[in-house]
């Protein structure tokens, strides 16, 4: 009977597994017929990550599709291990085209030499990687570093007496939270009015849970602060939680100047009804020019435009809650 | 040390909150005999031979221990300690671990590295339940031995362990009288080879049997120390009980005479279990009547098939003439049905909860979830029985597991009788009692009668079954053999149904 | 006489939660007076608000007092833990947030519903718990491993969709304070799940029950009681806390984060249930115990915060200290402590005697 129950538990258990199993792929068929269909293996992040994320996967999913002439394999992964792994894979299926948004900068020589023997064309979107130029074909990316540097300038103009800054990071070590911290960093080096007051990090899922926890920490400890710069949306709503449980003011009229990144549809409207000042925003939508550089290509043409890294720079723009209007929210609002 | 004296405690004194438990109890063991520790529940038997195997919260207070071949006094601080000047003992609950093998039990904590050889162990086992006559086979798991068999498996852990002084509390309270006397033909083995053994038990008989010597406390007091032929049985139990025999002669006339009403009260048709053949059996308004037979002829499991506890596979039931399912126990006691189980320990006291609680618990699951009885209410049904069946405790709040075997068995029988049953069965409800209480109870039983409640009632002595009993099922092996009434009721006659002479 | 010796034995069992506040209390009174300070704030959205350490720890600990209180029955029944308690939540609040997306609009009524409706399934993944650990005799551990390591994902399937948020002042005062009353919201439904647990003992016996079946489950069933029903009501109500503190995670920042809401609450639960002097083996229990343990863990990580420990250092603190919590509550230490007592009570008696 025992032994029964043992088998019972040990079949459950693998079909738990099975069923939880740790990355999503969606390979799709092969085509049965007509023209030939472009093999493309797209690597990203976990979709679950945030909304940024989320609707990164959707632009992706909708564009490379067999209707557009695509044969795609999708990866999601939150660690760079896993995507290394999903890469191989691709090498080894022999795709055309490698797309990849790198949960790290570094660690990609080596995969990206195989791929480049094996005549495969790499993309990097969303995130930039630490190599050679001539090791990608072309990078679609958001300039985290401007986005960094629009954030503390439109700081900077409202020429405050001190800036106290209660500082919610991203995911260590990613070109994100990189580009948005350095120039605030940098800027509190050079500038004795500016003082991080504390700082902490939402960890690798940019957790608004974790952001809370960082702000109660330091309303606990009796630290007073008047920004909060937090490095996504979410996070700046962890913060926010913070803040009203407490009874400290924020936004427009409040005590505390509350900062994000990504623009969301929801913390847009948070702009707009001022509770929070600011939004950074990052597009997400990189599908269409990776789509039409593989296209020119594939018709035998040069890629154009490219600056001396090999890169397009997505347009981006920061929102002051003082200017920011419905047209803005329904036009740049992400989900 | 004397010559020949193998164990000295002079002087132990043990207090509890609330209760001296040995007051200056001095104890001598010599070499190569059967010394019988004798006293009621609450005597202070137990609480001696925890203090000197070192069981934890059982440091003595005062008094001294010396042991043969140890300078000066011993240091016996656990069980280990115990074990290593010599002293082994068996419990009267068993203490092994049920989901090991017979061999490991044998074994466990004695290998001196973690590597040993099943195989050796095994066979060494093997030999040692060879030589005992133990129906076991090393490998089989504890658990699935009889509570005969892991009883003397302990025994035999005990006995391999080339111990000076062997305790063996209650050792024989599971046995049937076969295993019993292969029990003291060991033990008059043992003693030949020179071990003394410290032997305690509540059968009277056993111990005029075997014993050499005997020492009996009362209250945590000594009494004195005899030898067996200076003391006769009748002046031991005075002593024991520090009052007169009349109590248990009046019983016998009573038992006599206890008759049954006309209404069947019970009735089984071909009734199952998964444990137990099918069987008939029907009992009256009034009436005592038992299962006897061999331990493991199938009378408890007869009963539980009653009860339901074990699962019921058949047979047609009538309470008071109208069918009814009893497939569980609720259905049993929701019919006015009551169970005092043969295994107090495992199957009745819910050790931690108090005294209150287990005794309002069947009354409760009777009543519904939704009904609970107040905190009022249950203290005076709690006070009413402790103070009826005299359950010696220091509150009602008291965790039921630190009473007496005797005062637990109590707090059992307060329960169903709390429920007001119409019939209550009793498996072997005087197990590990003394003599005292093992009286009030066969008393009890007999006054339940006379009001009217059905009674069947389970021992493994035939002298206290045929003293309550006015029918007696017999069993061997696990079917009906007979069944006695009137004239047939004495112990030749069971015993020859027993065994299959009748008639 | 009897109810002093049962106010007595109860006090023994809550001596550790009990020296354990003291002791943080004391510590903080030592190191700044200003840690129990608390003040009247308004807050942005014009509400009057308690703020200080003290509001801060009753309020953040609701979830974990509330889901303590659940698991405590749990493990007084089954003799084991459900550490599923936070997976289970996230998909709680992933039906909440799904329910209230496909009604529409965030009311009184669709808030209501949309509870009714995460507990209901809650419920039911907390009596697949319950089958496998009171039908199948599964370990408690091991049965709901299970849905620890995939309830998360379950979550996310269930409302498809990262971080959905939810924006409304009916969601706002769930997870923060009704307007008017200064007190956070969480800290009422802490004592709401403990009437209601409070009033289901007063009205039924399944303490009695429960305890019955913890310690000696054979003995109860000849009793009549049916320990399959009695394990799997603690997981029913185990289900009812977890929905509950899934409605206020998911409320207080008005968004949910499958991966994260209730996130290692249910280590944090088991420990309070042990610091507050139950056992962790069955038996007998005491609800107050467990709460006591969420808020001292909860006061614990505010003290912390207070000396301005990093939250990323805060587990290592966290574990030292309970680590001393907890082996003061052990038996050997217990043990030591009551023949301490004891050794000096004969000769305080004797001196009585003698005067």
């Amino acid at each position: 009977m025992r032994k029964l129950f043992a088998l019972l538990l040990a079949v459950v258990m693998v079909f738990a597994l099975a069923a939880c199993g740790g990355t999503n792929e969606e390979g799709s068929e092969p085509n049965g017929g007509g023209e030939a269909l472009i093999k493309v293996g797209i690597i990203n992040l976990d979709p679950s990550e945030s909304g940024y994320r989320e609707a990164n996967v959707k632009n992706l999913n909708d564009t490379f599709t067999k209707e557009n002439g695509y044969e795609a394999t999708f990866v999601t992964a939150p660690t760079a291990d896993k995507q290394l792994e999903a890469a191989r894979g691709f090498i080894t299926a022999g795709v055309k085209y490698i797309l990849v948004s790198a949960a790290e900068t570094t660690g990609w020589d080596e995969v990206l030499q195989e791929a480049k023997d094996a005549g495969i064309k790499v993309f990097l979107f969303d995130r930039m990687i630490e190599c050679d130029k001539s090791l990608y074909t072309a990078a679609v990316v958001s300039d985290m570093r401007k986005e960094g540097e629009t954030a503390v300038a439109w700081l900077e103009s409202l020429n405050l007496d001190e800036y106290k800054i209660l500082h919610i990071q991203g995911q260590l070590g990613s070109a994100a939270q990189i580009g948005r911290s350095d120039p605030l960093t940098e800027k509190c080096a050079a500038d004795e009015k500016w003082t991080i007051v504390r700082e902490g990090t939402g960890g690798d899922s940019w957790d608004p849970n974790e952001a809370n926890k960082i702000a109660k920490a330091a309303i606990d400890a009796g630290e007073e602060f008047n920004i909060v710069y937090a490095e996504n949306d979410g996070m700046a709503q962890g913060v926010v939680e913070a803040l009203d449980a407490a009874g400290i003011t924020h936004g427009v009229d409040g005590d505390v100047i509350i900062m994000g990144f990504d623009c969301n549809k929801w913390a847009l409207e948070k702009l707009l009804a001022g509770e929070w000042n600011y939004d950074g925003q990052c597009s997400p939508f990189q599908a269409a020019e990776i789509d039409k550089m593989i296209k020119t290509l594939e018709a035998g043409k040069e890629i154009e435009g490219l600056n001396d890294k090999n890169q397009i720079i997505s347009e981006e723009k920061g929102f002051d809650a003082k200017t920011i209007t419905q047209t803005d929210i329904d036009t740049y609002g992400l989900g | 040390m004397e010559d020949g004296i193998v164990l000295t405690m002079r002087g132990i004194c043990k207090s509890f909150p609330g209760v001296k438990a040995l007051n200056n109890v001095d104890f001598t063991l010599r070499k190569g005999e059967i010394h019988a520790l004798m006293g009621e529940n609450g005597a202070g038997k137990s609480t001696l031979i925890k203090v000197l195997t070192g069981v934890s919260d059982y440091i003595k207070d005062e008094g001294s221990i010396r042991i043969e071949g140890i300078e000066g006094e011993a240091k016996i601080h656990s069980p280990q300690q115990a074990q290593e000047v010599g002293i082994s003992t068996v419990y009267q609950e068993i203490t092994l671990c049920p989901n090991l093998t017979v061999a490991e039990n044998m074994f466990i904590g004695r290998t001196r590295g973690p590597l040993v050889h099943k195989k050796d162990y095994e066979k060494r086992a093997t030999e040692i339940l060879r030589d005992l006559g133990i129906p076991a086979r090393a490998s089989q798991e504890l658990s699935r031995c009889s509570l005969a068999v892991q009883q003397m498996v302990a025994i035999a852990r005990a006995v391999d362990m080339k111990c000076k002084v062997l305790i063996l509390d209650e050792p024989t309270s599971s046995l049937d009288d076969k295993e019993v006397e292969r029990l003291f033909e060991l033990m008059r083995d043992l003693k030949k080879k020179g071990v003394g053994i410290i032997f305690v038990t509540h059968f009277l008989e056993q111990v005029y049997a075997v014993s050499d010597r005997i020492t009996v406390l009362r209250n945590g007091e000594l009494v004195g120390e005899y030898l067996v032929e200076n003391l006769p049985q009748v002046e031991l139990v005075a002593k024991m009980m520090g009052k007169s025999l009349d109590d248990l002669a009046e019983l016998e006339r009573i038992g006599q005479k206890s008759g049954a009403g006309e209404e069947v009260v019970y009735e089984a048709e071909d009734i199952s279990s998964s444990e137990c053949r099918p069987f008939d059996f029907s009992i009256r308004a009034g009436e005592v009547n038992g299962f006897t037979g061999l331990l493991g002829s199938g009378r408890s499991e007869s009963v539980r098939a009653i009860f339901g506890a074990d699962r019921v596979t058949g047979g047609k039931v009538k309470v008071k003439g109208k069918p009814v399912h009893i497939t569980k126990p609720h259905d049993a006691m929701k019919n006015g049905i009551g169970y005092l189980p043969e295994d107090r320990k495992r199957d009745g006291i819910i050790a931690d909860l108090s005294v209150r609680e287990n005794i309002i618990l069947a009354l409760q699951v009777i009543k519904g979830m939704n009904r609970p009885i107040s905190r009022a209410k249950a203290e005076a049904f709690a006070d009413e029985y402790v103070k009826a069946l005299d359950i010696k405790t220091a509150s009602l709040d008291t965790p039921v597991g630190s009473l007496s075997g005797g005062n637990q068995q109590k707090v059992i029988l307060a329960r169903w009788l709390l429920t007001h049953p119409q019939y209550l069965i009793l498996d072997e409800p005087t197990r590990g009692i003394d003599v005292g209480t093992k009286t009030e109870i066969q008393k009890l039983v007999l006054k339940l009668a006379e009001e009217g409640m059905s009674i069947t009632f389970i021992s493994s002595e035939i002298e206290e079954m045929l003293r309550t009993c006015s029918r007696l099922i017999v069993m061997r092996d696990r079917k009906i053999v007979g069944e006695l009434t009137g004239d047939d009721l004495t112990q030749v006659q069971v015993m020859k149904t027993i065994a299959g002479g009748e008639q | 006489m009897n109810k002093k010796k049962n106010a007595a034995s109860g006090l023994r069992q809550l001596l550790i939660p009990l020296i354990a506040l003291g002791i943080l209390i004391v510590f903080n009174l030592i190191r700044d007076v200003s840690f129990f300070s608390v003040e009247m704030r308004v807050n942005n959205s014009g509400n009057v608000v308690l703020a200080g350490n003290l509001i801060s720890i009753i309020d953040t600990a609701s979830e974990l007092a509330i889901i303590a209180m659940g698991m405590t029955l749990v493990t007084a029944a089954c003799g084991g833990q459900d550490i599923s308690v936070g997976a289970v939540g996230a998909i709680s609040g992933a039906v909440l947030v799904k329910v209230l997306q496909a009604m529409g609009g965030i009311t009184a009524l669709s808030v209501v519903a949309a509870f009714a409706a995460a507990t209901a399934v809650t419920i039911l993944f907390k009596l697949f718990n319950g089958t496998l650990v009171a039908v199948f005799r599964i370990q408690p551990m091991i049965a709901t491993l299970i849905l620890f390591s995939c309830g998360r994902s379950i979550a996310y399937w269930i409302n498809g969709s990262a971080t959905p948020q939810l924006t409304s002042p009916i969601i706002d005062s769930i997870g923060k304070t009704i307007p008017g009353i200064p007190v956070p919201t969480p800290v009422f439904a802490v004592l709401l799940v403990a009437l209601l647990l409070v009033l289901i003992f007063k009205f039924t016996s399944l303490r009695l029950y429960t305890q019955s079946v913890g310690i000696n489950q054979g003995a109860a069933r000849l009793n009549g009681v049916n320990p399959t029903v009695v394990k799997l009501i603690s997981f029913v109500i185990l289900g009812v806390c977890v929905s509950v503190a899934a409605l206020i995670g998911v409320s207080r920042l008005g968004q949910l984060n499958h991966k994260t809401l209730l996130v290692d609450i249910e280590m944090d639960a088991i420990l309070a249930v042990a610091i507050g002097g139950n056992s962790l083996a069955g038996g007998k229990f005491k609800l107050i115990g467990s709460v006591m343990g969420a808020y001292i863990i909860q006061m614990l990580t505010t003290t912390l915060y207070a000396m301005n420990v990093n939250p990323v250092n805060i587990k290592a603190y966290k574990a030292i200290v309970i680590i001393i919590i907890v082996v003061a509550g052990s038996p050997v230490i217990k043990n030591a402590l009551t023949s301490l007592f004891k050794k000096r009570r004969p000769a305080k008696a004797q001196t009585e005697g003698v005067s």
